[in-house]
């Protein structure tokens, strides 16, 4: 225990601590910390009245010994007690215990409020501190009601001393995070931004941060803050290193001064007037100049705050991505720093070029560093330097180079982190598939991606090479060797043999000249794999068999006797006993010509065909009003992919099923939706699986469950449930990676004029930013409808995968027909009432072909879905499908007849829609119009 | 800035402070979690981390760790420099600051990082200005306490 001091300086919590030190066991500390609690209580307990100085020791025991760990449920009113002291030390332990101890009861609150109102009036600076200081430190929403108003004023004023302005600035901006709402800083605005030319410079450092902050929530309202804050750094910049004594650090002038005032700047585009912005272009000049001159110490502290400065300045050089010298230069000081001894320099160095390749003034410059980067990603010892090394590489990634970056990253990943492999396989795929110009290096790379972190691969990436060699026939025969090779090895990933089993099936032929790879040799290759592989690959090798059949039919015999074994045909999974039985008996007695047909060769995938927005291109007119939304979302989708220009294509493998992708006829009925469990799946899984986004928005008018959206990331599933007017709608979150996601956040929106007709309320369950690899989460939004609509919401999510920020757009599926009551009617009641609505704007009609098969069923179960009761022997002509339902707003009900007539000989429709409402008549119909 | 920790090399917390709201639950798991990442990192291994959806700054002196937790758009290196200053300013205030003085005057600590930082920005860079009004609460208690125990190295 060290020497005591004299005085008040608290010996008995000096003894304490030190008696908590000698504690050897934590039973033992335990005991101590009891006996200190009864001892404190008693106290607090007794009659007799404690002085200040005995009332400030055990409330401060008390804070150290929750500090240590341990609850503490008392207290609380001697500390207040305290803030009404006299004494500096007192109060400010008093103040130090409520702001680490917030403690929610009312009536406490109240009293603390009434301390720091006294405080905050009281014109003495250091207690007008304290009490700033304490309401920053608790910031909550009783402390922003109580004083937001407050302390603009005090900020403001002429006669505020400098050091409560700083207190002020800073305590402002904590409410300003916490509750918005409460703070309004309408005429206090331009005042604040003045502060920026305070002559204090703490002063300016205080309040640089509210303006900053206040600025991007309200950039217009603060424009003018960008000239005073040129300015100001133009001036600190050009000092001399001693000028500004104490806010010189280390030979730096005001380095946080100066980062702040360049994170401000971010906050806006290039200044519009061409003074201040030469002026601007100068100060950034200067400090890449700086950057050259020898430093003025040895000591880190000189170099870091010289290079924050610096480091600042090319991020704001980056952000207004408009003056390619600037641009240039940044670079290569970062290629200097690339090489430099300090780690944390290559590490920022790496991550900050890697917003620079993506200009394109410096893409080229970066490119120059490649070998640097090459070799940090092999020698770095710190795992989060290789990290940034990696991004850099695939950031940096084009044509030219793309052949030697996929090498270096396949080579890396066979030694790579666990925890970065699965991003580096999405990498590698991406690049690959995106800088392929023969595609024999592309299928090399995925079965090597496969080999070496097979694991890693997800569904979508071997899904893609499958489509592309079906797709692709001069890649055919060498991909039917190279799986035919990759096989051999004695240890092979499940998911090579996936892709060798499809593969195969297809394209054994190609290589079955060989007698190495004769047919029979395939077979017996592939077979031994069987009894190792999951259920779903066996499904799939049993669909490669019977294609072998087809293909080679002198392996018909030994193919059948498989099938015909008792693990196959007796097998306790449905899904491979009904294969088994199904092939076995399609192979006995279908004829050769039979045989050929139903298992042709796949034929290609509509290449980007099946993308919402091909399909909805295709069919302008009121149903494509969300063409240019759903086109953005499927950008953005694009990019959560990590894919530039093709970003999309990823998802091109959900191609619209062809009626021989539905092999054997196996999945009758109804297309599967999406959220059937994709376990057991066939090949044709290769459509159906992404398929999910395929639909989007529309596939949910007729049904309040399913997939909304789904890449290789992230899962989006929806359940919803609607009753009159109102509707709550599940959302589940699904993360598909073994990685977290971080800063998860979503909003919803509605655009437009929407606000006035849904109001939604939305809610969070599990306010997690982070949803761990493989977990998923759940929100709830409740939905009114005021009125009828025509537009959806918005679902906006942004998350941080694995550093890169993945920002996606999706309308929700809420739409008039989800508030639809069904009215049951007899014939006679329908045509009177069709008939009533007979104004010309009350009917909507639409003639069009079919999209899908006109099975009775399907388009029963559809009209169901839509909310309608479906009349039956009220149309005269019994193929028609009549239906009535009143939609239930909050401002009024609107009564929908429907009719459709289906024409099978012409394969189209005619859709009629009528409603008391001519907007919904119209809606109706266009959403209508796309389900059939 | 998110929060600051101050650990020793033992894993033993000495001081924290949260400038967002958080469960005592939540504080907890995360000190725990990010103590262990961050006493498992070899001593030439960079300064910044990512960790959550945060960035992390960290550096040592002499037994104890100081951790910061920034967000995104944050300046790694100028925070590197917030920890340094904040050093120094224990520092002069103790006069070689050690372990020992932030045990046991846990509350004078807390007292000079609120005058450094408030809501988790800087409030003022100077030293003249911070310790100005650090010791002005002194006048009134003369509370010296002197150790040269564990000396951290400046």
């Amino acid at each position: 225990m060290p020497a005591v001091s004299k005085g008040d300086g608290m010996r008995g919590l000096a003894v304490f601590i030190s008696d908590i030190r000698n504690c050897k066991s934590k039973e033992a500390e335990i005991k101590r910390i009891n006996k200190e609690l009864a001892n404190i209580r008693s106290k607090f307990k007794g009659d007799k009245a404690l002085d200040g100085y005995s009332k400030k020791k055990y409330v401060c025991k008390l804070l150290f010994i929750f500090l240590l760990g341990h609850d503490i449920d008392f207290g609380h009113m001697e500390a207040v007690n305290l803030l009404s002291s006299n004494k500096y030390t007192e109060k400010q332990i008093g103040y130090l215990f409520i702001s680490v101890l917030v403690n929610s009861n009312s009536e406490l609150i109240r009293l603390i409020n009434n301390a720091i109102k006294n405080d905050l009036s009281s014109r003495n600076p250091t207690f007008m501190c304290l009490a700033l200081h304490c309401i920053a430190n608790v910031g909550s929403r009783e402390m922003a009601e109580a004083f937001a108003g407050e302390i603009p004023r005090i900020l403001v004023a002429g006669d505020t001393m400098d050091s409560v302005k700083q207190s002020a600035a800073l305590c402002l901006l904590r409410l300003y995070k916490t509750s918005p709402d409460l703070v309004l800083m309408g005429e206090w605005t331009s005042r604040v931004v003045h502060l920026l030319n305070d002559q204090h410079m703490g002063v300016v450092t205080a309040a640089i941060s509210l303006i900053t902050c206040l600025s991007q929530k309200n950039p217009d309202e603060f424009k003018t803050c960008v000239s005073l804050a040129v300015s100001r750094l133009s001036r600190i910049v050009s000092s001399a290193s001693t000028d500004l004594q104490d806010y010189t650090y280390y030979f730096v002038p005001a380095p946080w001064l100066s980062c702040k005032l360049l994170r401000l700047l971010q906050c806006y585009p290039p200044p519009e007037d061409g003074a201040v912005k030469g002026r601007l272009v100068e100060c950034l000049e200067t400090i890449l100049n700086k950057a050259q001159e020898p430093p003025k110490s040895k000591k880190v502290q000189h170099s870091n705050a010289k290079n924050a400065i610096l480091f600042e300045a090319i991020s704001l050089i980056i952000h207004y991505d408009s003056e390619p010298n600037l641009l240039v230069r940044a670079c290569n000081q970062l290629g200097q720093f690339l090489q430099h001894r300090e780690t944390n320099l290559r590490y920022l160095a790496l991550e900050s070029m890697c917003t620079l390749a993506s200009s394109e003034f410096s893409h080229e410059a970066v490119k120059t560093h490649i070998e640097t980067v090459i070799n940090a990603l092999k020698t770095e010892r710190d795992v989060s330097v290789r990290q940034r090394a990696a991004d850099l590489l695939y950031a940096m990634c084009d044509r030219s180079n793309a052949k030697q970056i996929v090498a270096e990253m396949l080579s890396y990943l066979e030694t790579a982190d666990y925890s970065i492999r699965e991003e580096m396989v999405l990498k590698v795929a991406i690049l690959a598939e995106k800088y392929a110009v023969d595609y024999s290096w592309y299928v090399d790379t995925i079965l090597n991606l496969i080999r070496i972190a097979g694991d890693y691969v997800s569904e979508e990436v071997w899904y893609r090479v499958i489509q592309i060699v079906i797709n692709r026939d001069d890649v055919q025969g060498y991909a039917a060797k190279t799986v035919f090779e990759a096989l051999q090895a004695p240890a092979c990933h499940e998911n090579m043999v996936k892709v060798g089993g499809y593969i195969l099936g297809e394209f054994g032929n190609l290589i079955a000249g060989d007698p190495r790879s004769s047919p029979l040799v395939q077979f017996n290759l592939l077979h031994s794999k069987f009894h190792l592989c999951s259920v779903p690959t066996r499904a799939l090798l049993l669909s490669a068999y019977i294609k072998f059949i087809n293909l080679f039919p002198e392996t018909k015999s030994t193919i059948q006797e498989v099938l015909r074994s008792d693990s196959q045909i007796r097998n306790s999974d449905v899904e491979l006993q009904q294969r088994a039985v199904e092939y076995l008996k399609l192979s006995s007695i279908a004829s050769t010509d039979v045989l050929a047909t139903v298992l042709e060769e796949m034929p290609p995938f509509p290449e980007r065909e099946s993308s919402i927005l091909a399909k909805l291109k295709k069919k302008k007119g009121p149903g494509a009003v969300s063409v240019n939304e759903l086109e953005e979302g499927k950008r953005e989708g694009g990019e959560l992919n990590g894919g530039g220009e093709r970003g999309g294509d990823s998802s091109a493998i959900a191609s619209t099923p062809s009626p021989s992708a539905d092999l054997l006829g196996l999945r009758a009925g109804p297309p599967v939706t999406a959220a059937a469990p994709s376990a057991g799946s066939l090949l044709v899984d290769v459509f159906s699986e992404a398929g999910v986004n395929d639909d989007g928005f529309l596939r949910f008018v007729c049904k309040n469950n399913g997939v909304l959206f789904e890449n290789q990331l992230l899962q989006i599933g929806i359940k919803s449930e609607y009753r009159q007017n109102l509707g709550r709608m599940y959302l589940f979150y699904g993360n598909k990676t073994s990685v977290q996601f971080v800063t998860f956040t979503t909003t919803v929106t509605c655009p437009g004029e929407l606000q006035s007709h849904i109001l939604h309320i939305h809610t969070w369950n599990s306010l997690e930013p982070l949803i761990e690899g493989g977990a998923q989460v759940q929100q709830v939004i409740n939905i009114e409808c005021l009125t009828d609509f025509s537009d959806a919401p918005l679902l906006n999510i942004k998350f941080r995968y694995g550093g890169a920020l993945q920002n996606l757009t999706l309308k929700l599926p809420v739409t008039i027909n989800k508030f639809f009551q069904p009215t049951e009617m007899a014939s006679h009641d329908f045509f009177q009432r069709w008939k009533q609505l007979s104004l010309p704007q009350q009917e909507a009609q639409k003639i069009f072909k079919a999209n899908h098969a006109m099975d009775t069923e399907v388009l029963k179960a559809k009209l169901l879905g839509l909310g309608m009761a479906l009349l039956e022997n009220v149309d005269p002509n019994p193929e028609n499908f009549v239906c009535a339902g009143v939609i239930q707003t909050k401002a009024q009900q609107v009564g929908s007849l429907l009719r459709l007539e289906p024409n099978a000989q012409a394969q189209m429709y005619r859709l009629t829609v009528r409603s008391s409402k001519d907007t919904v008549s119209k809606r109706l119909c266009e959403l209508l119009a796309e389900q059939f | 800035m998110r929060f600051m920790l101050l650990f020793s090399r033992q894993g033993k917390l000495r001081l924290q402070k949260w400038y967002t709201a958080t469960a005592e639950r939540d504080k907890k798991k995360m000190v725990r979690e990010l103590m262990q990442v961050v006493l498992a990192r070899k001593p030439k291994m960079c300064s910044f981390l990512e960790w959550r959806d945060l960035k992390i700054v960290y550096k040592r002196y002499a037994s104890l760790y100081f951790c910061c937790a920034v967000e995104e758009q944050d300046n790694e290196l100028i925070t590197l420099e917030v920890i340094h200053r904040f050093v120094e300013l224990l520092d002069k205030y103790f006069g070689s600051v050690c372990e020992l003085d932030i045990i046991f005057n846990f509350e004078k600590a807390y007292f000079i990082l609120d005058e450094f930082l408030m809501g988790g920005e800087i409030q003022d860079t100077s030293k003249k200005s911070v310790l100005k009004a650090i010791e002005q609460a002194d006048l009134l208690q003369e509370v010296l306490i002197y150790c040269y125990i564990d000396q951290v190295d400046l």
